[in-house]
């Protein structure tokens, strides 16, 4: 009862189940108090993870190979403590948001509640079977979310991300049976050893496939083409669980498999192979995001271009100086937070703007800073994270990858890194550009209940208050 | 925490408190808004009073917070830091002031004033920053915080210039970025001691060294308005008034200039950027700078614009005093880092108050408008003859001192460069006051606002600071030698910084 582990999986389930039989009239305060209690057991777990180190739970006292383990170590801590600090101004945004917008309510909290639990398993899974199956449970509900709204556009995105999803997940399966073939093993602790001992060429094989499967299902350009409408289209708080926590949920398990499994059989070409296609994401989504003129897309696209920078990581990782390794480690650590919650953020003040003017489009957002100040405000402060101006947390995050690109002398990255944030600030700036100009002819905005401005803006100020306290996370997170 | 660590911190926060409170504050709430504006900026005086008299009695105000293990936010209230905190805390004083009469009646008063104090807050961090690292986070804060301001308006005009601002400044930074990163990665921390700390990296990485160097001149030299990277201030004159104030004078192209100053003296320390060979590429900017302002000042027919351009050429004063080796080319640009923000202040004033009270805006429309506004132009004029650098001016003072500078420093073609720029000064500002005091008004001006006749030129508010900073301007120049002047500290500052070096001096 004392150990937080599996409360985290079983807790999300519970309330999912609830808020299925209770309808959606009531599923919003499950899902309040079950959250609430997530954020306060990632906590405990992350507080005890910072004094001991890693910690196991064997479902039903079974170790294994018999038995299923879960295991928490600094990365997953980090990770669980996001997705609940992300899940919770969601949660209470989405309460308000959908009283407002009905449309996509009727299985919001249940889908949301097995996407959380999925999610929350994948961190703690500790053998690569088990994630697999997360994986699954994640885009299954990802999928529902983002066709829940009905319509054309909306099935159509969400049968383009299932059939993305499937194909991702098939590769990745291949490559645990792959593995599971050669070592007899699915257990992460098992595998290492044997993996840096002897790697015949069907590791690399199943290597390759499981890589390429996530890469798919987290959308690093050119596989990127699913997210924007996927992202775009599904109501706000959707696009924010979407592209704050679920993409990083497949990269995650590719930073865990590529540093704990796969180094031994990675080449450095592998790696500056990634590197390349998360700079080509970085220009393409800042540049496509540049051009869009609804605003839900732009900031869909942002997306695409944030997760190029994440797998910056492998090139400056791979690289044999160790400071190098080691800040790129951390610097993508506070990326991942940094854009999780900027992101989220971004997406709900977005909403919020179009929920109160009625329109999506980018020009016609004059006028808005009289009436949603706050709103725009924390915009405003997401963008200044994803441009990584100081003092945010994304600046924590491009001072420590530029250091670790200058520190292995890989100049090449540095450019990428500052053309993209420029880039950023152009597409940023487009937005609030607009909103100082006086509107044409008086528009109708329709005022917004508080809890559609506050949560997201806790969450930009979060992203900004990272910024000044990255060393708590890194102490926690420890090294690769 | 005791007060030493506070100190620094209560600087930042008297601007920053009345910013955030002002944001929420409902835009009809007038009186209570000029009065937490004035009350942040006493405050803030009151704070730095007992710094600067803490400093004389050598102590230390240091605060210090380490965002990740081996970087650190280092606020350090210092000499150098000083100069720059009270001219822009007593500058803001007067900014506000003239704000508040100039922006009466316009809306988004909220949000204006709120951005205004968080470029405040901004140009001290920029100012107390002990460390590259800080220097680097304050200057992009001042950057975010004045785009608001330039942008106010609305207009497509000044939000082109606001995307030109934004071009500018931010690629700046990101090269400014990128050298900062190199040199912390070679060196670990990089704190601003005077003579300068990395003499250690001095035979190991020269190459480094110098282009390091390039990077951070450059990333500082866009706010500073070094040409070619000077395109921004110019265009940037469609902002309100007081805005053109802050940018000239108090904040902007301060904070480009100031990180130039940081950068040579306590970076890299004067004597190794001079056995670098980087001082005469500097001096040779700025004096380029020097002569192109001047130039293109003559031919504008905007009286803001023209302002502008004079700006650009004396901001590069300040620079061409630093790259000249020498500790009297030092006193110079450090005094003129005073004597140009009061100056060009006091010009801005008076050209915000022709504006707004008689829609003077080209200089071919201020025929006889001394008669008129005879204590704006009053006021105006003392100003121009500081530019021109005339004796009993504060302008004199540090052009005396950068004449003597570049002698000593061996470059009398420095000397010639600052001569020729006074020249064109007078070239582009005497005919304005010819016509301002000689010529015969046209009868009617463009756009005449009835106002309160007690002050018999405009209202009290837009008339008070330009008098201020006026009679500022003449005291600098007649009591130069008094303890607290702006060149007293001057010289106690490139004392600090040639402390070290003394052997290499001639």
């Amino acid at each position: 009862m004392n150990d937080p582990i599996p409360w985290l999986v079983v807790l999300p389930m519970a309330w999912a189940s609830l808020a299925f039989v209770a309808g959606p009239g009531h599923g919003g305060r499950l899902a309040l108090a079950g959250v609430t209690a997530q954020l306060i057991l990632a906590v405990i777990l992350a507080r005890a993870v910072d004094v001991d180190g890693v910690h196991t739970h064997h479902i039903g006292g079974w170790p294994p190979p018999l038995g299923i383990e879960l295991a928490a170590d600094g990365l997953s801590a980090v990770m669980l403590l996001l997705t609940q600090t992300v899940a919770l101004p969601l949660i209470v945004y989405a309460r308000a948001y959908f009283a407002q917008a009905p449309a996509g309510l009727r299985y919001f909290w249940p889908l949301t509640g097995f996407l959380l639990a999925g999610m929350n398993a994948l961190f703690l899974s500790a053998d690569i079977f088990n994630l697999y199956v997360t994986l699954e449970l994640i885009s299954l509900g990802a999928v529902g979310l983002i066709a829940a709204k009905g319509g054309v556009d909306a099935v159509a995105a969400a049968l383009r991300y299932l059939l993305i999803a499937l194909l991702g997940s098939g590769a990745y399966l291949l490559g645990v049976a792959l593995l599971y073939a050669t070592y007899g093993s699915v257990s992460l602790a098992i595998l290492a050893p044997l993996i840096t001992q002897d790697a015949p060429q069907a590791v690399a094989l199943a290597a390759g496939l499981m890589v390429t499967g996530l890469i798919f299902k987290t959308g690093l350009f050119p596989a990127h083409f699913w997210l924007p409408p996927a992202h775009a289209g599904a109501p706000s708080p959707v696009s924010a669980l979407l592209s704050a926590l679920v993409i990083k949920g497949s990269f995650y398990l590719i930073v865990r498999l590529w540093l704990y499994l796969f180094l031994p059989v990675t080449a450095s070409a592998a790696a500056q192979f990634l590197g390349a296609f998360g700079a080509a994401a970085i220009v393409w989504g800042s540049l496509m995001a540049l051009r869009q003129v609804r605003l839900k897309m732009l900031i869909a696209y942002s997306t695409v271009a944030q997760i190029g920078y994440l797998f910056l990581l492998f090139p400056l990782v791979t690289h044999n100086i160790a400071d190098a390794a080691h800040s790129a480690y951390r610097g993508i650590a506070l990326q991942v937070l940094a854009h999780g919650m900027a992101k989220a953020a971004m997406f709900c003040a977005g909403g919020a703007m179009i929920l109160s003017s009625g329109r999506d489009n980018i020009t016609q957002l004059a006028g808005i800073s009289g009436r949603l100040p706050l709103t725009l405000f924390t915009f405003a402060l997401a963008g200044v994270s994803l441009i990584g101006l100081p003092p945010s947390a994304g600046f924590l995050a491009k001072w420590l990858l530029i250091d670790a690109a200058i520190t292995s002398g890989q100049w090449g990255w540095v450019v990428v890194m500052i053309i993209g944030s420029l880039l950023t600030a152009a597409y940023v700036f487009k937005v609030l550009n607009q909103t100082f100009k006086e509107p044409e002819q008086t528009v109708a905005f329709r005022p917004l209940p508080r809890m559609l401005e506050w949560p997201p803006f806790l969450l930009a100020c979060g992203s900004i208050a990272l910024g000044l306290r990255g060393t708590d996370v890194l102490n926690l997170l420890g090294m690769p | 925490m005791n007060w030493n660590a506070i100190a620094p911190l209560l600087v930042l926060g008297s601007s920053l408190l009345t910013g955030l409170i002002i944001f929420g504050l409902p835009e009809r709430q007038h009186g209570l808004r000029s009065a937490l504006n004035m009350t942040g900026a006493v405050a803030k005086l009151v704070v730095i009073g007992f710094i600067l008299s803490g400093i004389t009695q050598n102590e230390s105000y240091q605060f210090r917070y380490a965002v990740l293990p081996q970087l650190e936010i280092v606020l350090h209230a210092d000499a150098l830091a000083m100069l720059f905190v009270t001219l822009s805390a007593s500058l803001w004083l007067l900014t506000t002031v003239y704000a508040i009469g100039y922006l009466e009646g316009s809306p988004h008063r909220s949000r204006f004033f709120g951005f205004f104090s968080l470029c405040v807050t901004a140009t001290v961090g920029v100012a107390m920053a002990g460390n590259l690292f800080t220097f680097f986070v304050f200057y992009e804060v001042l950057t975010l915080s004045t785009y608001p301001l330039i942008v106010h308006r609305g207009t497509t005009l000044s939000l082109r210039a606001g995307n030109i601002y934004l071009a500018y400044t931010l690629t700046g930074s990101a090269i400014f970025l990128s050298g900062v990163v190199w040199l912390y990665g070679l060196m670990g921390q990089v704190e601003f001691v005077p003579g300068g700390s990395v003499s250690a990296l001095l035979t190991t990485y020269p190459g480094e060294l110098r282009f390091i160097f390039f990077l951070l001149i450059a990333g500082a030299g866009v706010k500073a308005a070094l040409v070619p990277l000077h395109g921004w201030l110019p265009r940037a004159m469609v902002a309100p008034a007081p805005v053109s104030a802050l940018l000239h004078a108090v904040a902007v192209v301060k904070a480009g200039a100031f990180g130039i100053v940081r950068t040579v003296y306590e970076v890299y320390g004067v004597s190794v950027a001079q056995a670098l060979g980087l001082l005469t590429p500097l001096a040779i900017a700025a004096c380029v700078t020097i002569i192109w302002g001047s130039l293109r000042a003559l031919w504008q027919d905007d009286l803001k614009r023209l302002l502008a351009y004079s700006t650009v050429s004396q901001v590069s004063y300040i620079i061409l005093g630093v790259a000249l080796f020498g500790p009297i080319g030092t006193i110079g640009g450090l005094a003129h880092l005073a004597h140009q923000g009061i100056m060009k202040i006091t010009l801005f004033f008076c050209a915000g108050n022709y504006a707004e009270t008689l829609g003077v805006h080209k200089i071919k429309e201020m025929n006889g408008i001394g008669r008129r506004m005879p204590l704006t132009t009053i006021a105006f004029s003392i100003g121009a003859f500081g530019m021109i650098s005339l004796p009993l001016t504060a302008g004199y003072v540090s052009k005396a001192y950068l004449l003597q500078g570049a002698v000593a420093a061996g470059a009398p073609w420095a000397g010639w460069v600052l001569t020729t720029s006074s020249i064109l000064n007078a070239a582009y500002f005497l005919p304005i006051l010819v016509r301002a005091w000689f010529m015969r008004s046209a009868g009617s001006w463009p756009k005449e606002k009835t106002v309160n006749r007690r002050w018999h030129e405009t209202s009290a508010l837009l008339l008070f600071p330009p008098l201020i900073s006026a009679i500022a301007v003449l005291l600098f120049g007649i009591f130069t030698d008094v303890t607290w002047s702006p060149l007293f500290w001057a010289k106690l500052i490139a004392e600090r910084q040639y402390v070290n070096v003394a052997n290499v001096l001639p």
